[in-house]
């Protein structure tokens, strides 16, 4: 009852509304289902294999055929995008949600309890977060073996402490809310205080982050991969496609950058505009 | 007739934004003489701080003045306060005055700051004028003060300061807006003194903002009552308290708690019992320490007898709100004992407490009433909670019939109960809170400041209906505040609190005829009022 | 105003402290890494091993020598001693020991981090500060935008963009490849860092070279960084706006300079550092990207080269360097916030 509760409070502000009030995070959201479908859709509609070389047309510039052009094996760069959206999504959307439920587990047990244990926690999390994780995940994929679990694995790990801290700090902020010991004086058990009382309430705030999260774990995945790192060697993904293009660059052969650059842009700065339209309705300063 | 230092005519203010168009003031005139002090009454939206802040020229953005005007020693000043005359001509003094000074600037500098905004000086002038500053806000230790960053001052010492930069640059009209706000009685009243005393000496005007009716009494030559954005009624303060004209005001006065006023509630059905042997609850000793070693309850002891309610009163800091959490069970005592109906239940670690029976029979009303209400749960689901938690629950209609019956006995209507905390008003939240609490027919009610963030009017009704719910049921309560009139009209005894410590107990009556310690004594005198002959 | 109390005790107490705090941290990296090299696929002795024909004993005698019979504990002991005595292995690519490699590389990638910070710090306060103060106009909204799209270019594709841009077609910047033309003479090295040392050795033809090839991977970097930096200086300039004391300020008639410097910059400044520590780290991170796109001789790059052909001690020696970067820069930070905010220097 509390979820269904939960649900049609989250989804009373109606489509209408969100377009009048949000415009820019409507327009991305509509980009962001646009991508999510071509990805979805990508075996039906992409013109060509995109695995399949055709050596004599390699290295052609957009025309009618190619639209995106082809590369230097004569791969044609747009079904290879549409290919790459799917493996780059999925990487992106797995990445968030292992680092979100272990995140927010671990936050909200930790924020909850306080004492010692929560103040390690927040100490070790606040020195994560402001570590230069990138680096980390890097040697994480080298020695795990380059797969796109392992690159899966690396990303998660990299946002792991920001849901730690977030879920830690808005739990921790509640705890001693009004309505927290009214649950208790209510005779509620602190479980149930925390899985139907303090979840709910900081799962808007968890939504806007994980929102945020699937743009920057689409450029960290795509940022290893630019390394040669975490993507088999055939496989098209955005990073590895950019890299490969970075070395036409000097012949002018600019769509194989361009493309695969471009929809990562489009694709990060979709969930990006969500996340902060996402934040400003959800923001009760600015709601009326 | 001297000319008046400020008159306000026919004022009016507007909130615009995109899509709303909000009348705040509509049409206020008022004037400030010289040496005379001009309250403004009202509750919170009433529009009697944004009055202030138009003639300081601090609106915010989104207000505009729509008409009327302001003149300041016969200039005209509407819409725009020149530069000099902020400060030196008419200065502000802010509620919540540590939050007022810039965190990190020295004081020194902070005021030095203010008299070098109005005019050239010189070191030694600089040094000479701080000190003489300092002197008139009597600020003794005016050297640690100066070089002190503000959060190293008490509250007290800083509202002080805050004075001392508003007659910094010599002006002739202070704006004290909720001056003495998040101040303890006792410094509260040494503020307002200070502040009349400077407007006295120096042949000021002064407006003081307030909600206090017996602030603006005792502190006032002239009252204004505003409310909706507009002056219902102005006289002095014997003339408006004694005989009030207008409905709104005599309301006001009626419900603002005094030294005599007494609760308005129907006869008694339960009647009070007779002290009997077994107390319902008995507290031995009990101490809460913190980490810091800081003890926030040392050694209290007190019982409440079976349908009693008893009062427990302090400042800020004084312990009263961990008191009422530790005997709620929401947190551990580090010793003492609690005894409930005779059984211990300070053994029962608090996290544990939930499971216990007498979980059901000791409830909680919260001070911040809104605050209390989980922001996702409609009013029915924050009051039938408690219920299905701890039962016995009636199925089917049988339950929501009885949610019905308790809302009803604590005036809320059923379409009420359907709606969200933000979508209620403070007053209705209390209710909501009070119904959650008696749902599951307690024995003890603990009532933490319930009326603290509440309007006097809102208030009044509040405590008329706990006063109803005891008689009715029979419940004891302890009810915790800061407030000596409202505890008064309430409770059969009380205990006054100071630092953890007990330093009074009795009954209501022997201790506000007669306290016995000083610190009661100076409590007491220091709350202001508005008793006939009291007005200075 | 000068303090009356003791500047230093106080200081280096917290400077103890701060070191003190970051030591598991460091701890947990130093564990991370030695880890790493123990589950490295491959035996370390088989690589130092004479040549792929070296016999089983001789690989034997090798495994004890280096000690990788011992138990774990012991092996971490030993490590742990390594390190103590600045011992952090040797590269296999280059032959040289890893802290010689570091110490050569090392100013290259400082050079190019620092003078991203610079860019971005120019770039995102004003930024940041003009727009809250006209917050909610025309202005503000392009600032929000430019910020948006800053954030949503990888580093490696605004990079790999830039340099198409101008080299390839406008042909205005100079060929990205390293630091400085291997050709001209190189400045004596003071610091390490080209432009510093080669403006104390009065050679501005090196100077200009030097500046030329830097101002590229720099805007890289600082572009990448400009949004988080301009909008948490445009949050923390509203939300000071907003405190009571910038209103007892406009209050008491203080001019309209001194609020803004002296009232709201000031106080704003705190969490803008807080973020310039976490900003500096993800540089760190794309500096990885950046180094590899322009060739720049900097540590990530070795770094990355020495994963990329399997030699992992340059790859931990890295790690490490990073983590004690990072410690020092939150170091200063912290010491510079306790300098800012009288609040803190208390507790």
């Amino acid at each position: 009852m509390t979820m269904t509760d939960f649900m049609t409070r989250f989804r009373r502000p109606d489509i209408g509304r969100f377009v009048r009030r949000q415009p820019v995070a409507a327009l991305a959201f509509a980009g962001l289902s646009a991508i999510v479908l071509l990805a979805l859709l990508a075996p039906l509609i992409s013109p060509y294999d995109p695995l399949a070389s055709d050596v004599p047309h390699a290295l052609l510039p957009p025309d009618r055929l190619h639209w995106f052009g082809t590369d230097e094996l004569g791969r044609d760069v747009f079904s290879r995008i549409l290919a790459a959206a799917r493996l780059d999504l999925s990487i992106a959307v797995s990445a968030v949600a292992i680092s979100l439920v272990a995140g927010v587990t671990v936050g909200c047990f930790c924020g909850y309890q306080g004492g010692w244990l929560d103040r390690v926690t927040g100490r070790i999390v606040d020195v994560l977060t402001a570590f230069p994780l990138f680096v980390m995940a890097m040697a994480l994929v080298a020695v795990l073996g380059n797969s796109i679990a392992n690159l899966i694995y690396a990303t998660a790990i990299i946002n792991f402490p920001f849901y730690i801290r977030i879920a830690r700090s808005e739990v921790a902020a509640r705890r001693n809310l009004g309505w927290v010991e009214a649950a208790h004086v209510s005779g509620t058990s602190p479980t149930r205080v925390v899985l139907m009382f303090l979840l709910p309430n900081i799962l808007p705030t968890i939504v806007v982050q994980a929102s945020l999260n699937l743009g920057w774990a689409i450029l960290n995945a795509a940022g290893l991969s630019f390394l040669g790192l975490g993507i088999p060697v055939p496989t098209p993904e955005w990073g590895v496609m950019v890299a490969n293009g970075a070395h036409f660059m000097s012949s002018g052969r600019w769509w194989l950058v361009v493309f695969p650059g471009g929809m990562l842009m489009v694709t990060i700065l979709c969930f990006n505009l969500l996340g902060d339209g996402l934040r400003d309705l959800l923001d009760p300063r600015t709601r009326s | 007739m001297t000319k008046p230092l400020l008159s306000i005519r026919d004022l009016r203010v507007s909130f615009v934004s995109d899509r709303t168009h909000k009348d705040v003031l509509h049409g206020v005139s008022l004037s400030v003489e010289r040496g005379k002090v001009l309250a403004l009454v009202g509750e919170s939206g009433s529009g009697k701080s944004v009055t202030g802040l138009t003639t300081m020229g601090l609106l915010p953005r989104q207000a505009t003045v729509t008409g009327g005007s302001i003149r300041f020693r016969g200039e005209e000043i509407t819409g725009h306060v020149p530069r000099s005359l902020r400060g030196a001509g008419i200065a502000m003094v802010f509620q919540n005055p540590r939050a007022a000074l810039n965190p990190t600037r020295r004081i020194r500098d902070q005021l030095s700051d203010v008299i070098r905004a109005h005019g050239k000086v010189d070191r030694a002038g600089l040094q000479a004028r701080l000190t003489e500053l300092m002197h008139q806000v009597s600020i003794t230790d005016a050297t640690r003060c100066l070089n002190a960053y503000p959060h190293q001052l008490s509250g007290g010492l800083c509202q002080r300061i805050v004075i001392a930069m508003a007659v910094a640059c010599s002006p002739d009209l202070i704006i004290a807006d909720e001056p003495t706000t998040g101040l303890d009685v006792l410094t509260q009243k040494a503020a307002m003194d200070l502040l009349l005393r400077l407007t006295r000496e120096r042949d000021m005007g002064m407006i003081l903002v307030t909600h206090d009716l017996g602030m603006a009494a005792q502190y006032s030559d002239d009252v204004a009552v505003m409310r909706h954005g507009k002056i219902v009624e102005r006289g002095t303060p014997e003339a408006l308290f004694r005989s009030p004209r207008n409905d709104y005001t005599r309301q006001l006065v009626a419900a603002c708690p005094t030294a005599t006023s007494l609760l308005e509630a129907p006869e008694a059905t339960v009647a009070r019992q007779a002290a009997e042997p077994v107390p319902l609850l008995e507290v031995r000793s009990m101490v809460k320490e913190y980490q810091n070693g800081f003890r926030a309850v040392d050694d209290v002891s007190f019982v409440i007898r079976p349908g009693e309610c008893l009062g427990l009163i302090g400042e800020s800091g004084s312990g009263k709100s961990t008191i009422s959490r530790l005997v709620s069970r929401l947190v551990d005592p580090e010793g003492g004992e609690i005894l409930f109906n005779g059984t211990p239940i300070s053994t029962i670690p608090a996290e544990a407490f939930y499971r216990a029976s007498q979980r059901r029979q000791i409830q909680f009303v919260f001070q911040d009433a809104a605050g209390s209400l989980n922001p996702r749960y409609t009013a029915y689901r924050s009051i039938v909670d408690p219920l299905l938690r701890m039962g016995p629950v009636p199925d089917g209609e049988a339950l929501r019939a009885l949610v019905v019956r308790t809302a009803c006995s604590v005036g809320l209507s059923e379409e009420m109960l359907e709606r969200y905390p933000h979508q209620m008003s403070g007053g209705q939240c209390a209710r909501v809170g009070i119904a959650r609490a008696i749902i599951v027919s307690p024995d003890l009610l603990i009532l933490d400041e319930p009326t603290a963030a509440l309007d006097v009017l809102v208030q009044a009704e509040v405590l008329a209906l706990l006063e109803r719910l005891r008689r009715e049921r029979g419940m004891s309560y302890l009810f915790v505040s800061h407030d000596l009139h409202v505890v008064r009209m309430l409770c059969d005894r009380a205990i006054i609190l100071r630092r953890g410590r007990i330093v009074e107990a009795g009954r209501c009556d022997d201790i506000f005829r007669a306290p016995q310690s000083d610190y009661t004594a100076s409590l007491l005198e220091a709350i202001p009022h508005f008793s006939p002959g009291a007005s200075v | 105003m000068s303090t009356e109390k003791p500047l230093f005790p106080p200081l280096l107490r917290r400077i103890g402290l701060r070191l003190g705090a970051a030591l598991p941290a460091l701890f947990c990296v130093i564990l991370f890494t030695f880890i790493m090299m123990r589950v490295l696929p491959g035996d370390p002795a088989v690589y130092f091993a004479s040549g792929p024909n070296a016999g089983q004993a001789e690989i034997q005698e090798l495994r004890h020598r280096m000690g990788l019979d011992a138990p774990m504990l012991v092996q971490f002991l030993h490590y742990l001693e390594n390190l103590a005595t600045g011992d952090l292995g040797r590269s296999l690519t280059t032959g040289q020991s890893v802290a010689q490699d570091m110490h050569d590389r090392l100013p290259a990638s400082l050079e190019l981090t620092l003078t991203a910070l610079a860019f971005s710090l120019l770039i995102s306060l004003p930024l940041g500060l003009t727009s809250a103060w006209w917050s909610g106009s025309i202005y503000d909204q392009c600032v929000r935008a430019f910020c948006s799209a800053c954030f949503c270019i990888p580093p490696f594709v605004s990079g790999i963009l830039l340099v198409y841009v101008f080299y390839y077609w406008l042909g205005v910047a100079p060929d990205p490849t390293g630091r400085i033309n291997i050709f001209l003479p190189q400045p004596p090295r003071v610091s390490g860092l080209l432009l510093i040392d080669s403006a104390l050795a009065g050679d501005w033809t090196a100077w200009h070279e030097a500046a030329g090839q830097l101002v590229l991977p720099a805007l890289t970097m600082a572009l990448f960084v400009i949004a988080p930096l301009t909008r948490m200086t445009r949050a923390a300039v509203i939300s000071v706006l907003g405190a009571d004391y910038i209103r007892t300020a406009r209050a008491m008639g203080l001019p309209t300079w001194r609020i803004m410097i002296v009232y709201t910059l000031r106080n704003a400044l705190m969490p803008v550092l807080t973020t310039v520590g976490i900003v500096f780290s993800t540089m760190m991170g794309a500096n990885v990207l950046v180094e590899k796109i322009f060739s720049w001789p900097g540590v990530a790059s070795y770094a990355l080269d020495a994963l990329v052909s399997s030699d992992y001690a340059p790859v931990q020696g890295f790690i490490l360097l990073m983590a004690c970067l990072f410690i020092l820069v939150n170091l200063v930070i912290d010491l510079l916030l306790g300098v800012l905010d009288p609040r803190v220097s208390v507790e």
